[in-house]
């Protein structure tokens, strides 16, 4: 009985308007939804870090090098920031590592795709970090206080990440035809991976209802991946690349791009651990876990001779 | 400023040495991204390697200026075969593990830390400035590199053993950091940059001190490696620049 | 500041990501530390420098505090009315409460 009082209270505050902090009072499905949902958006953060890392020593400018691994460090930091807001939630870092090495967390899929060509470094600052800063802007306004604040931070750092993706892609799009073949390719294999990172038609989407009614999320993935599409068909235009989608028609009454439909059966496969590379991204991160282990047990160690000399002396 | 001939030359692949000791450091760190023991530390690594190459492009382009031929810093980095790269032995190696890492990283930040200081005081003005600027980042590395070293070598069993075998193992090749050839001494004369060789007993000092702290032995002196400044090299470089420069290597002609 | 389980200087046998520290961070002179975030740390040394790589990557910092986020205590929301409400009612405690004559300009 005070639980249902305390869960209309909720909602009322939820409904005003009003943040969500850590010790304030929540459902326990609001909690752990929020964790899942949070520690998987770190995850892809970290997850995020190698395909373009991969290429950060074959960058082909000393300028490009630089905006590179700048962008992938901030991937490490974004990461580091949501992994903070999840721990404010109750669990501890290391519970949420474990679970993504492990294999039971789920991460961003269109991280399990490689990056085969320097093309790629371009498409994906402009449609990956593309579609999720669409995604993110609708984070910043979460209910919930400390993963509001983390997107803010995200977002605002982010900005530089797209354009520097589509100042690549505009170079290479009006370079010689061995870029123009490259990042029209790249367009190719990452155009539908990037819709995909929208998620299920709503109508399939079983965790967007509670989201949505607690303010976590404020839009739907069909919305806010229409939204993508109309924000992105101009700027390929722009430059003079191809979709690759026959069924892209624009609706002059509607004002959408209208696209064809997604491949769910490969969606799925990828989400379950089926995608071109899923094995190695686990891999690699299973593989720097390991090999810091005894890394971080030594730092510890030393503290704790630290404190223990510390004491001595007073 | 305007030097002779011999001068132009002479710092012209003096500032080389400064650039690509940086550059080949930076790329050995830069493969640690994404890679790192731990989240905060993958940024530390992250942040050091931008330092190194941005401090890099600043050598390079000098060095472009002074050599008078149109060489952008771009043109230095990815257009050059081994034998013309004038960086240390020392950071061409493996990265290795995080002690290895560390450890040459420790071992190259004393070195780096104590010439930056000494060069404020060249007669070359835009050296002088880069090597002010650069001081400032250099501060900062020594303060990451030497805590780290402390942590490792008093840290557990394991970690003192790790780091131990890396400063022995890459011990050889920290004497041709003082050693001034022909090159040197002729700048040296013209105090355009300083002796080296008069670094050494800071350099001594400091890493003694900190290995000390750190619980760990000094390697005995032996066997020292040389040949870099005169683009003799390991193996190991050939593998760095192929990977580095296959883009503007493959399309000579094309922007990115 | 969520509950941690460990707290700087404790000694594991299992592997941990190191305790939470919080870092408030000075903008501008004179301006208040405020808070940037978390990370996590061995000790305070690393805590600092993680704080300038984490939180000063853009723009300078003029000043960073790091906290062991298990020695911060922090009010409750229960706390909420009776905590901070008498503050609102003691009018005598903001400027406007006093009347200063015509004319008279203070500050």
């Amino acid at each position: 009985m005070e639980d249902a009082a305390k869960l209309q209270e909720f909602e009322a505050r939820i409904e005003a308007g009003e943040k969500i902090e850590p010790k304030d009072w929540m459902p326990e499905k609001y909690r752990k939804q929020l964790i899942r949902m949070i520690s998987q958006h770190a995850h892809s953060e970290i997850v995020g870090m190698l395909p373009e890392g991969n290429w950060i020593t074959r960058a082909p400018s000393l300028k490009r090098k630089l905006t590179l691994l700048a962008k992938v460090q901030d991937e490490a930091g974004h990461g580091l920031y949501l992994y903070c807001a999840a721990e404010t939630l109750g669990v501890d870092r290391q519970e949420l590592v474990e679970q993504l090495l492990e294999g039971k967390a789920k991460y961003s899929s269109i991280f399990n795709y490689p990056t085969l060509t320097w093309a790629d470094m371009g498409v994906i600052g402009w449609l990956v970090d593309g579609a999720a800063i669409v995604n993110q802007t609708m984070l910043a306004k979460a209910s919930y206080g400390p993963y509001a604040r983390a997107m803010i931070r995200i977002c605002k750092e982010e900005n530089f990440h797209k354009r520097q993706g589509y100042e690549i892609v505009a170079t290479m799009a009006n370079g010689t035809p061995e870029q123009k073949r490259m990042i029209q390719d790249a367009v190719n294999r990452w155009w539908w991976p990037s819709l995909m990172m929208f998620g299920p038609h709503d109508s399939d989407s079983p965790n967007s209802g509670d989201l949505m009614k607690w303010k976590v999320k404020t839009r739907s993935n069909d919305d806010l991946r229409q939204r993508f599409v109309n924000l992105t068909v101009p700027q390929a235009i722009a430059v003079g690349l191809t979709i690759p989608d026959p069924a892209l028609k624009y609706n002059e009454e509607t004002g959408n791009w209208e696209f064809g439909e997604i491949d769910w059966e490969e969606f799925w496969a990828v989400v379950s651990g089926n995608g071109p590379y899923n094995r190695e991204r686990l891999e690699a991160r299973r593989q720097a876990h390991a090999e810091g282990e005894w890394v971080r047990k030594a730092a510890e160690a030393y503290a704790e001779k630290q404190r223990l000399r510390e004491n001595k002396v007073a | 400023m305007k030097f002779d001939q011999q001068t132009t030359e002479d710092l012209f692949d003096y500032l080389l040495r400064l650039g690509d000791d940086r550059l080949i450091l930076g790329h050995r760190l830069s493969e640690w991204c994404g890679h790192g023991p731990i989240l905060e530390e993958d940024i530390a690594l992250a942040n050091i390697a931008l330092d190194c190459i941005g401090q890099a492009i600043g050598f390079l382009k000098l060095a472009g200026e002074v050599e008078g031929k149109g060489r952008s810093e771009d043109d230095l980095a990815y257009f050059r075969e081994a034998i013309d790269f004038r960086n240390l032995i020392l950071l061409e190696q493996p990265r290795g593990d995080f002690a290895y890492t560390i450890a040459r990283q420790f071992l190259f930040d004393v070195y780096s830390f104590h010439l930056y200081e000494a060069l404020q005081q060249s007669s070359f003005d835009e050296l002088a400035a880069l090597a002010a600027k650069s001081l400032k980042e250099a501060r900062y590395h020594l303060r990451h590199s030497s805590q780290w070293a402390l942590r490792l070598g008093d840290g557990t069993e394991e970690s003192r053993q790790r780091i131990q075998n890396a400063f022995e193992d890459l011990w050889r090749f920290t004497g041709e950091m003082f050693r001034p050839d022909a090159v040197e001494q002729r700048l040296i004369a013209k105090n355009l940059i300083p002796d080296t060789a008069a670094l050494k007993p800071k350099w001594d000092q400091m890493v003694g001190q900190v290995l000390a702290e750190a619980t760990l032995t000094v390697p005995k002196e032996g066997f020292m490696v040389s040949g870099s400044r005169q683009g003799r090299h390991s193996e190991h470089l050939g593998y760095i620049l192929s990977q580095m420069q296959i883009l503007p290597r493959s399309y000579p002609t094309a922007q990115w | 500041m969520s509950e941690h389980k460990n707290t700087p200087g404790e000694v594991h046998n299992k592997d941990t990501q190191w305790p939470l520290w919080e870092v408030f961070v000075q903008e501008q002179q004179g301006a208040p530390h405020e808070h940037a975030g978390s990370l996590h740390a061995p000790d305070a040394e690393m805590a600092l420098q993680n704080a300038r790589d984490v939180y000063a990557r853009r723009g300078r910092l003029l000043s960073i505090w790091v906290v062991p986020a298990g020695a911060i205590t922090a009010s409750a929301p229960a706390d909420d009315g009776p905590f901070f409400d008498p503050g609102n009612d003691k009018v005598y405690r903001h400027p406007q409460f006093y009347k200063v004559p015509k004319g008279v300009k203070v500050f």
